[in-house]
């Protein structure tokens, strides 16, 4: 699997699910609607960078807090295809899995990447590439690369319904 | 091979005997709550992995909680979904008026006992750690697969094992516990992790208590919070559930991702300053902080334990003019108890707002959302920018009596001083 796509770089360590898609707006279920509202709290002009095929390059802990799934369907929606960043919030992390968005775990290349930068992901090979530098990543469990694979937990289910409980 | 208690749990609800942290295993459900916010994202992504009904009606429960009553059309939208999708599938469905905040409901009407899954979608469902459940928040896709299928993936997280020792002191509360070991591992420092509390200190802890405790887990990035079930858990069982459950620990010699000690002797009432859960300093370092709003509530520390502490310091004192109170009863239960009580009255009597159990403002959801400019105290989770309302406002968590004091000082003071007559 490769993707690839431009930088829009999100600043900060623990940025939350808050500022990212902010509480007011989670009566909100059409996800255009949705992507008026994603980065309102942190900050509203990082929209105007979105379109076409992006990457999030984020800092630590990115995510944290609410299960709100408002914040990754925006960005999908958006185009945002993949995630780079120093760590990430669990249920967001799960979230963005759920929905087929690869999320990648590398401080150097998440440093390496400005605004715009052309990032390539190839998700079997376990590595990223940000303007030309290959970053080595870490290898993506199989299970995870299967869910991203079929496009997301919704397709993974559709496919799966009569497997029993089991280790994956 | 020696497991923790979150391992053992977890093994309980798989097909396989042995598990090692970092692997991805199907867990099992017994039992999928979702509310008005997860829900109807849910119920779509349901139908479109295509299943009609949910794996087992009896283990799926139903709250609206964090738009109740409905603020506009769009929320009132979103539980009538709610109401109609329940009453389609045949699930538990805690209508307005009969349930409250979610986790406060399920842990209330036995939903959760020691040892059980519980998929919930909302972040803090890990509030039923508090009785030795592995209660774990997801977001809407997640929760669906749960409702679809009676199982979602889980990386089978270490443990981090938290002692409390020693004793607590007066007017620190389970939610000062709980803000020291966020303030000690920082937000994302339980990653991929569970936290374990032990020691003499948990076991001292009364179920309000520890809910307040397990409910901000998350606040650390962890998945649940767990205390081991004991005569404390079994004595709040009594009568209230007819699931079966055992009581268990964690292994002798089981490994730890990490183990930290906090010291109750010396632990003093704490304050979360804005913006993060981590930004704790101790009550004398928040003193003179001007407060325009003190909220009591949510599912954290909504409950009699807090609701009397409040009462403790506003029997016989008013609410400073300038500054407003909202006390929250985090459910219908603990609203009619607070009632009986006569605390109600003397919040009202005090110049304080009584609202109905809702999420409501701790999300900014609604009922007393914050403007430009103005701080906030209150017993909620989350401080981040903006949680309650405008951007520019600020919130500080604390316990109840902390916060009941600043509504009566118009300002941060010690709730200990206020009570003895202290000039603060």
């Amino acid at each position: 699997m490769r993707l690839e796509a431009k930088a829009v770089v999100v600043p900060g360590d623990d940025v939350d699910t808050d500022v990212l898609y902010p509480g007011a707006y989670l009566n909100i279920t059409d996800v255009e609607t949705m992507k008026r509202y994603l980065f309102e709290g942190i900050d509203p002009s990082l929209r105007d960078q979105l379109g076409g095929d992006t990457a999030l390059v984020v800092g630590a802990n990115f995510g944290a807090g609410s299960s709100r799934e408002h914040v990754p369907q925006a960005m999908h929606a958006w185009g945002v295809r993949f995630l780079v960043g120093t760590s990430f919030a669990r249920i967001f992390a799960r979230n963005c899995l759920n929905l087929g968005l690869p999320i990648v775990t590398c401080a150097a290349a998440a440093e390496a990447a400005g605004p715009g930068s052309e990032l390539v992901l190839y998700l079997d090979e376990g590595r990223l590439e940000v303007d030309g530098v290959a970053f080595p990543i870490p290898p993506f469990p199989p299970f995870m690369r299967e869910i991203v694979t079929s496009g997301g937990l919704v397709p993974w289910v559709r496919g799966n319904l009569d497997a029993t409980t089991r280790v994956v | 091979m020696p497991h923790t208690l979150a391992q053992k749990i977890l093994l309980a609800h798989t097909e396989t005997d042995r598990v090692f942290p970092g692997e991805i295993v199907m867990v099992r459900c017994d039992v999928v709550m979702t509310n008005d916010i997860s829900g109807p994202m849910a119920f779509r992504a349901m139908e479109r992995m295509g299943v009609e009904k949910v794996f087992d009606p009896a283990r799926v429960v139903v709250v609206p909680d964090h738009f109740t009553p409905a603020k506009d059309e769009r929320s009132a939208e979103l539980q009538k979904q709610l109401a109609e999708w329940a009453e389609r599938q045949g699930v538990t469905y805690y209508a307005q008026g009969r349930g409250g905040i979610e986790h406060t409901v399920l842990v209330e009407e036995g939903w959760v006992v020691p040892g059980s899954v519980i998929a919930g979608g909302d972040s803090h469902t890990c509030t039923y750690g508090a009785l030795g459940a592995f209660g774990t928040g997801l977001g809407s896709t997640d929760v669906a697969a749960c409702l679809a299928t009676g199982e979602f993936w889980q990386a089978v997280p270490g443990t981090i094992e938290i002692e409390f020792s020693g004793e607590k002191q007066p007017f620190v509360t389970g939610k000062d516990l709980i803000l020291a070991v966020i303030a000690e591992l920082g937000v994302g420092g339980a990653t991929n992790t569970v936290l374990e509390f032990v020691g003499p200190g948990a076991e001292a802890l009364t179920i309000d208590e520890r809910l307040a405790v397990a409910n901000m887990a998350v606040e650390a990035g962890a998945e649940t919070g767990l205390f081991p079930a004991d005569e404390t858990v079994a004595g709040y069982l009594e009568g209230r559930t007819e699931r079966p459950w055992q009581a268990e620990r964690s292994d002798p010699g089981a490994e730890f991702a990490r183990r930290l000690q906090i010291d109750l002797d010396s632990l003093p009432p704490l304050v979360a300053l804005p913006h993060s859960p981590g930004n704790v300093v101790p009550l004398e370092q928040a003193r003179g902080l001007k407060i325009d709003e003190v909220y009591i509530g949510n599912c954290s520390n909504g409950t009699m334990t807090d609701l009397r502490q409040a009462a403790d310091i506003l029997r016989g004192r008013t609410v400073r003019a300038g500054c407003r109170m909202i006390v929250v009863p985090a459910s219908q239960r603990v609203y009619r108890q607070a009632l009986a009580e006569g605390l109600l009255d003397v919040f009202v009597a005090a110049g304080a707002m009584v609202s109905t159990p809702t999420c409501g403002a701790c999300f900014g959801g609604g009922t007393g959302v914050l403007a430009a400019g103005e701080r906030a105290l209150t017993t909620t989770n989350r401080n981040f920018r903006g949680r309650m309302g405008s951007n520019q406002a600020e919130v500080c968590l604390a316990n109840a009596w902390v916060a009941a004091a600043a509504a009566v000082a118009g300002e941060i003071v010690d709730p200990a001083q206020m009570l003895e007559g202290v000039p603060a």
